[in-house]
């Protein structure tokens, strides 16, 4: 359950930018979540429910975008199926994930600025 | 403010960030990373479940490391006690607890603070022994030139299928406790090709903290990262080593 030290250091990160930016008001987050970053996004979303309480993000919806993992042959491009050996069975060499199925991204904040 | 009319409303702005939510973790991993590398100490990340065998891992291969005269040192993490660092204390490694309270998982600055209360820069290997833990740990970086899981035998030939972000992650995997192979109905090829499914580059050792069967191979591949270490000058990635340094990494605005 790091979930929420996720949303903790999330949190922070915006406070960051509320105070950088002197916002009056977090209106939305935006996050991108890996189907291989370690996350679930439900549990996330969960933790900032009560993380979120007397902070600037109290009333600000947060945008979870799931990205879907796929292991690729670097070579040849071929899409492994799921659960095969991470070895394409042309090329002979080992696959790699896709672009953003391990990441955890803080997209953009949405804010009302003066 | 609003520049149409001046009537001062406040206005609505997207800020577009593109950082990923652990960029505090990760510098401060980098930063651990730099000690490190620049004291040529090679560190590891021993992660596994909890009971998997890691202090006696590390028990078992301070036997033979400290035969060849390597100095070792450790941290050693837990929610409460320090009866693994002492344990490795009368191993012969200088080690040091971090308790974590409620904290499933280790993180770089955790590392970074228990760094300062002991002599790490005097070590060759310095083992950091994560929380018993196959979810949490996987996704901090430390700082670590090299990451390692242990597996017992005992925990089921399917485990890494069922914790693939964990697995994809390492560098090894240390199939331990194989003197119970005979007791129990457990076949080590099925272990290896559930591991051939999470890991690209698998690679495994089949260990026995025990009878010491697997230490000496795993001795020579500590043995084989701390030459990379030597040879490259920095580390040789280990979790998120690949895009530690990536400029996507912590802005991109």
């Amino acid at each position: 359950m790091h979930e929420y030290s996720l949303i903790q250091a999330l949190l922070k990160r915006v406070e960051e930018e509320v105070r950088a930016r002197q916002a009056l008001k977090v209106h939305a987050l935006a996050l991108r979540v890996g189907e291989l970053s370690g996350v679930d996004p439900e549990l996330l979303a969960g933790a900032y429910e009560i993380a979120r309480a007397g902070t600037p993000c109290a009333a600000a919806d947060l945008k979870v975008t799931r990205v879907p993992a796929a292991w690729l042959c670097p070579r040849c491009g071929r899409i492994l199926l799921p659960g095969a050996v991470l070895r394409c069975p042309d090329c002979d060499v080992a696959a790699e994930l896709s672009e953003g199925a391990d990441a955890l991204i803080l997209d953009s904040i949405e804010m009302e600025v003066p | 403010m609003c520049e149409t009319c001046g009537c001062g409303d406040p206005e609505l702005v997207p800020v577009a960030l593109r950082e990923k939510i652990l960029a505090g973790n990760d510098r401060t991993a980098r930063h651990n990373r730099e000690h490190f590398v620049a004291a040529g100490v090679l560190a590891v990340n021993v992660m596994g479940s909890p009971g998997s065998g890691k202090t006696a891992l590390l028990e078992a291969t301070a036997r033979a490391a400290l035969s060849r005269g390597w100095r070792l040192g450790a941290v050693s993490a837990d929610l409460a006690t320090d009866r693994d660092a002492k344990r490795l204390e009368a191993a012969g490694i200088p080690s040091r607890a971090i308790t974590t309270g409620q904290a499933c998982h280790l993180d770089a600055e955790l590392l970074h603070r228990a760094l300062h209360d002991i002599p790490w820069q005097k070590t060759d290997v310095f083992f950091i022994e994560n929380v018993g833990n196959l979810v949490c740990p996987a996704i901090y970086d430390l700082g670590q030139a090299a990451s390692v899981v242990v597996l017992s035998v005992t925990e089921g030939e399917d485990k890494p299928l069922k914790y693939p972000v964990m697995f994809k992650a390492v560098d090894l995997v240390l199939v331990a406790k194989c003197d119970l192979v005979p007791h129990l109905d457990v076949d080590l090829s099925n272990i290896h090709d559930a591991l051939s499914r999470v890991m690209p580059s698998p690679r495994a050792i089949e260990i026995s903290a025990r009878t010491g069967q697997g230490i000496d191979a795993f001795v020579a591949w500590l043995e084989e990262k701390r030459a990379s270490l030597r040879f490259a000058g920095k580390g040789s990635g280990g979790l998120h080593g690949a895009h530690a340094h990536g400029s996507a990494s912590d802005r991109a605005r």
